[in-house]
């Protein structure tokens, strides 16, 4: 009978991990800190996976000294599920290019703030159908009225909020009320 | 008390508050009474699940004695849980649900907000990092109470009664002791005065305009929580909450 802890129980982020191997000939000596950049641009979110975790700004600072590889990393709610699997595809995503041990840290200050979501990460969770947070994070008031959100597959402006929270933390929920389509909203925090 | 009791005892009351109603939410998965509800009730309970685990995280550095986060949650016994009695209370109809949301996030939005400038660098950014998710909570069931409270005439007499059940449970969270005090002159925790004063302001404003009278200031309180002395309700919420990790006490994977 198997017993907890088997390796047949294991996860798949265990599985990620473990079968994912250093390459003998990688030589992350070469690479400079712009490069481990744009290695991250190429980790995407696993709940929207039209951006990466640089797009976001989840990615606080690399640091790279020619030894030691450590990344800050923060986490756009308290509770997001996805904040461990994305640590884990950043450790993999440095694996891959021949980081043995990289380091990633929790950082929880300053808090995330959809502010420091790029111009271009925002335009691709409209493509993606997700539309981007409006106005500044500073602006958001206590309990005043929502902002008009545009429906990111048709443009208008004439759509309601249908729930405060959707299909996950960091999202709303919409209707248009010109071509009828749900669509989720990405919160202003 | 000295300040490094206080401040350990202190963490807990805000992990084990945001704990139990997390867990109280997550009852109403796959009961709630419509998806767009059960959606924001889960996403609510995720929100305060992930706030215990910083506060447990921070709290298990301090106590030291080699339990973490999840120890801390799920082996300790209802005497040792130190959440506001408010959290613990049942579900009951979606107005009682709102009202027992409502009271606590005006408490957990003051508490945060407040939290941000705390002299404990730690505390400042948990709370930080929280104040943002407490800030959606309290928009959404402040409109809730309004709602109901200003709706039909059965919602509005729901909603009144739920606000007169729940009353006796809010002194708690205004009604500073020992150690709220020692925290407050410390520079860590709030003002036990201001957050009095600002709970109250917000509670009698939103009640003003859903049409609903609060309690009296002056009513019976029961107190206690913080201190370990829960209504009956605590215990059946643990049985269930702790059970896998009682039975399988060091199981690694689930």
């Amino acid at each position: 009978m198997p017993q907890h802890g088997d390796s047949d129980h294991r996860s798949a982020v265990d599985i990620l991990i473990a079968s994912d191997r250093v390459p003998a000939n990688a030589r992350p000596d070469l690479l400079t800190e712009d490069d481990i950049w744009a290695l991250l641009e190429e980790v995407k979110d696993p709940e929207v996976p039209a951006v990466s975790v640089v797009e976001l700004g989840i990615v606080r600072a690399v640091r790279w000294d020619g030894k030691e590889l450590s990344i800050d990393v923060t986490p756009t709610y308290s509770g997001c599920p996805a904040t461990e699997l994305i640590e884990e595809l950043i450790t993999e995503a440095m694996r891959a290019a021949g980081f043995r041990d990289p380091k990633i840290n929790q950082v929880l200050t300053p808090a995330w703030t959809t502010d420091w979501i790029t111009a271009e990460g925002k335009e691709k969770l409209r493509a993606f159908g997700i539309a981007p947070p409006e106005g500044s994070s500073s602006k958001l008031s206590l309990l005043g009225e929502p902002d008009v959100i545009a429906c990111p597959h048709c443009g208008s402006k004439d759509t309601e909020r249908v729930s405060e929270f959707g299909s996950t933390a960091c999202k709303a929920l919409y209707r248009c009320k010109e071509c009828l389509e749900p669509f989720d909203y990405f919160k202003c925090i | 008390m000295t300040q490094a009791e206080a401040l350990k005892e202190y963490l807990l009351r805000l992990a084990d508050s945001d704990m139990i109603l997390g867990q109280r939410l997550c009852e109403l998965c796959g009961k709630a009474p419509a998806l767009e509800e059960e959606m924001a009730l889960m996403n609510v309970a995720l929100d305060l699940v992930g706030q215990a685990r910083n506060w447990y995280e921070y709290a298990a550095e301090l106590i030291d004695d080699g339990r973490d986060a999840d120890k801390l949650a799920f082996r300790r016994d209802a005497h040792n849980y130190r959440n506001l009695l408010l959290t613990e209370q049942p579900n009951e109809d979606y107005a009682v649900t709102m009202g027992r949301q409502f009271f606590f996030d005006v408490w957990h939005y003051f508490t945060l907000k407040s939290l941000t400038g705390s002299s404990d660098e730690r505390i400042a950014a948990i709370a930080a990092k929280a104040l943002k998710e407490a800030t959606y909570h309290l928009r959404r069931s402040s409109e809730w109470v309004k709602r109901l409270g200003d709706g039909t005439e059965e919602s509005h007499q729901r909603m009144q009664d739920a606000i007169d059940i729940l009353w006796r449970f809010t002194g708690e969270l205004i009604t500073p002791d020992d150690t709220d005090r020692v925290l407050a002159e410390a520079g860590i925790g709030p003002d036990p005065d201001q957050l009095a004063k600002d709970w109250r302001g917000m509670v009698n404003e939103v009640l003003n305009q859903a049409t609903l009278t609060p309690g009296a200031e002056d009513a019976w309180m029961y107190m206690g929580g913080k201190h370990g002395e829960h209504t009956e309700h605590l215990g059946f919420i643990l049985a269930e909450m702790q059970f896998l990790q009682r039975a399988y006490p060091d199981a690694t994977t689930w």
